[in-house]
């Protein structure tokens, strides 16, 4: 097995290491932690947080990439498997069995499509059974139901096993830190008593759990969402936008940081012709319609892809490269709603004692900026990085659909949508596509959308919200 | 008022001249005149037929700086200066087929126009009218029901609305034409399920903002007073309403150049001859004509937005003075 880095996997790693580094300075900064505890505190920001948690684990997973020892003659080279895998693709090649060769609904054993095929009795078209759909059951049309009855109760027993055991762990912590009792411990969390809320997070992690076990234990023989046009099961390619989605939600912001805090901070102090300047080429900039702008910038980047072919050895380097520079074309795009705000907030702050006085002491400007203005609108900052992830990923989708997103091979929300678009029009329609696209986005937009007003709650208490 | 009108149309000019190079160089980066011109004519061409499509199209000078040239015509005989000051002048030029831009966007302004005012009215009006209901309900769990439904509306893909709007209104219920348009008397019919949507796609973050604003100036001194006469809710409402003019111009403003964005997209989803879907067609033809008359309009559109949104702060507030 030889690991392989993609670029956005190092971008996404790197992005981990930076929150803990930020998570450790929190923690030794009295007023920096108790304004994150503020945003924990609030029931629905930590039961969206715990949401966003599993998301982030999945799409974690799928950013350690490897490929496959190929079997070799002993002797020679190792060779590789020309596929990409990922730890997550490894997790659902256990649950998940292999592709069907066209649609099939949500925990089907038939194909949707009849076809003709060749049995004792001659041509007969017919529904095919599924290649790789409970393939142990002799006549579908019987044991179906109790098969998939008997699952539902297993998974859904394992899971509440596992957050009984999640939830007697927690209880047993927080007894032995408050040396209480058990009994109290829990008794504490029953009733809420607790400084931030548990009850909140135990019962959002168990709901999750369920869901988690009972999707789970279907998927060991059934296609638990169905399957797209080319048989892909759907639970896999949903489970795989969620990386894609993260990527550009976060790693956006990411490029946009520098050039907005930086021009912002100049123009806001500096004032005068560098902010004229500045504020010429934030209007040019908007006053492009954005799509505009990023097809340009894609339709660049696709030239430049077509023609070094060299610099990329694997499909899954390439449509990696797509995201990568899609999320940077997207940042040079965006950034100048958040130097806007900057400039606006240090107009504000220039004018206080503190920074005139060290400006009166001779401290050059740009350690005014950095030590005296940067610290004092990270909150602007922080806020605008959480409600920006969600309008990305929302985002995403749209370009996706105008055909400057994504690669159409990678997986992401955009593409499913995009399909499920022309299958709504058929007869029958094809409906699971866009029910299960919709509904893992929806809940990663909605708890990216709670967790950001709780964040902004704690750290601009009286702000406007939009 | 004069010297303020002065300085605004000389920055716009500023401003389009900016967007313009950024186009420029945006659209020549990606392909070359020899590009279009394989791309027009066909794969199969010899270097003459390239060569003379060029100098029919005016490509064939240099980009920015002619070097060849003397004097002033070293800048001003290059494609750039040639098809900028055309577009100053309201030349757009025509499309790689032959069609006037010109005369293509005067008929593809009334689809577009009949959307996104629309769209931009009931949009500000749903807002408000949303936001100062949940603060007439404030405290009960109809605020709350109607808080998270916002932020609900607001998780949601303007995809998904556009798709579950045509399924549901076009195919099951049969209520409006799934896509399409026809100028005349039957026209707002085409254009109903799109607008719907978009006021359905917009409609979260504002309400949610305006009821912020609105639950702050409930806080203040005059609103108590109004109580204190005897005023009722209502006409408590209409002061607060009054006094929370300037922000919502604000973010009203705001939302004009996302209408003109968003009518990119639906107008190709419903395959609505306007403004938005001709951009998409410059985009995909990879016409340069089309798409720098199309950022050309849309910056207009934006600045002329901007100039609105100080008109209306001086109506909506008289101690706001043009600079």
């Amino acid at each position: 097995m030889k690991p392989v880095l993609l670029w956005t996997d190092v971008a996404v790693f790197l992005e981990c290491a930076a929150v803990l580094l930020y998570g450790w300075r929190v923690a030794r900064t009295p007023h920096l932690a108790a304004t994150w505890s503020q945003a924990f505190k609030d029931p629905a920001g930590a039961a969206a947080a715990t949401i966003l948690a599993v998301f982030i684990v999945i799409g974690l997973a799928d950013c350690v990439h490897f490929r496959e020892a190929l079997p070799s003659a002993p002797g020679s080279a190792p060779a590789y498997s020309p596929v990409t895998s990922s730890l997550l693709d490894r997790l659902l090649a256990r649950q998940i069995r292999g592709p069907e060769t066209s649609y099939s609904e949500p925990l089907a054993t038939r194909a949707f499509e009849k076809r003709a095929q060749v049995t004792e009795h001659g041509v007969v078209r017919e529904f095919p059974r599924l290649e790789h759909a409970a393939m142990d059951l002799r006549d579908p049309l019987v044991e179906w139901g109790p098969d998939v009855r008997q699952r539902v109760w297993v998974g859904t027993a394992a899971a509440l096993a596992a957050s009984a055991t999640l939830a007697l762990l927690v209880i047993a912590w927080r007894a032995r830190r408050d040396r209480v009792g058990l009994g109290a411990a829990a008794r504490s969390i029953a009733a809420g008593r607790t400084r931030f809320p548990v009850r909140t997070v135990l019962a959002t992690a168990g709901a999750v759990l369920v869901l988690a076990g009972v999707i789970g234990s279907l998927a060991r023989e059934y296609h638990v969402f169905g399957t797209d046009r080319v048989g892909n099961d759907l639970l896999a390619l949903v489970l795989k936008s969620v990386r894609t989605a993260l990527v550009i939600g976060t790693l956006t912001t990411l490029v946009t940081l520098p050039i907005a805090v930086g021009l912002g901070l100049a123009a806001g102090y500096l004032r005068g012709a560098v902010d004229e300047a500045i504020q010429y080429v934030v209007t040019v900039i908007n006053s492009i319609p954005y799509v505009l702008l990023i097809a340009a910038g894609v339709l660049i980047l696709l030239v430049f892809i077509d023609s070094n072919p060299e610099r990329f050895q694997t499909a899954a380097e390439r449509t990696d490269a797509r995201l990568f520079f899609l999320c940077v074309i997207l940042g040079l795009t965006i950034w100048t709603d958040l130097c806007r705000l900057i400039r606006g907030e240090v107009l504000k702050l220039r004018e206080l004692d503190f920074v005139q006085a060290a400006h009166a002491f001779g401290v050059p400007a740009w350690r005014i900026m950095g030590v005296h203005l940067l610290p004092n609108v990270m909150h602007v900052i922080l806020i605008n990085v959480v409600i920006n992830f969600s309008s990305l990923v929302l985002a995403e989708a749209i370009l996706s659909y105008v055909g400057v997103g994504v690669d159409p091979s990678m997986a992401s929300f955009g593409t499913l949508i995009n399909t499920a678009r022309f299958e709504l029009g058929r007869q029958p329609v094809i409906w699971w596509t866009l029910a299960t696209s919709f509904t893992f986005m929806f809940l990663l937009v909605l708890s990216a959308n709670v967790f950001a007003d709780a964040v902004r709650d704690a750290f601009d208490p009286r702000g406007a919200r939009r | 008022m004069l010297a303020f009108t002065v300085r605004r149309t000389l920055y716009a000019i500023l401003v389009l001249l900016g967007v313009n190079a950024v186009t420029f160089v945006l659209f020549f980066a990606v392909n070359t005149p020899d590009d279009m011109a394989r791309m027009q004519l066909g794969r199969r061409v010899t270097a003459e037929a390239i060569e003379r499509w060029k100098a029919q199209q005016g490509y064939d000078r240099p980009l920015f700086l002619n070097a060849h040239a003397t004097g002033l015509a070293k800048l001003t005989d290059t494609v750039f200066f040639s098809t900028t000051a055309r577009a100053f002048s309201f030349d757009l030029g025509r499309t790689n087929e032959g069609i006037v831009i010109a005369a293509e966007l005067r008929q593809r302004f009334v689809p577009s126009l009949m959307i996104a005012v629309p769209v931009f009215l009931l949009v500000v009006a749903a807002s408000v009218l949303v936001g100062l209901a949940l603060i007439l309900f404030r405290g009960t769990g109809l605020e709350r029901a109607g808080v998270v439904g916002l932020v609900a509306l607001m998780s949601i893909s303007t995809l998904f609305y556009i798709i579950t709007g045509q399924y549901v209104f076009a195919r099951v219920l049969q209520l409006a034409p799934i896509s399409g348009f026809v100028p005349g008397a039957s026209s707002p019919m085409y254009v109903a399920l799109p607008v719907a949507v978009l006021v359905l796609a917009y409609l979260g973050p504002d309400a949610r903002l305006f009821r912020t604003i609105f639950l702050e100036e409930l806080g203040k001194d005059y609103v108590r007073t109004a109580r204190a006469k005897g005023l009722s809710e209502f006409g408590v409402m209409g002061h607060v309403l009054r006094n929370s003019l300037i922000p919502i111009i604000t973010s009203s403003g705001l939302l004009l150049p996302v209408v003109f964005t968003s009518t990119i997209v639906t107008e190709t989803f419903f395959t609505i001859p306007g403004l938005g879907s001709f951009t998409i067609e410059g985009i995909t033809q990879q016409d340069f004509n089309i798409v720098r008359a199309m950022v050309f309009v849309g910056s207009i559109l934006y600045i002329l937005a901007f100039l609105l949104t100080d008109l209306a702060y001086c109506w909506a507030d008289p101690r706001v003075r043009l600079r």
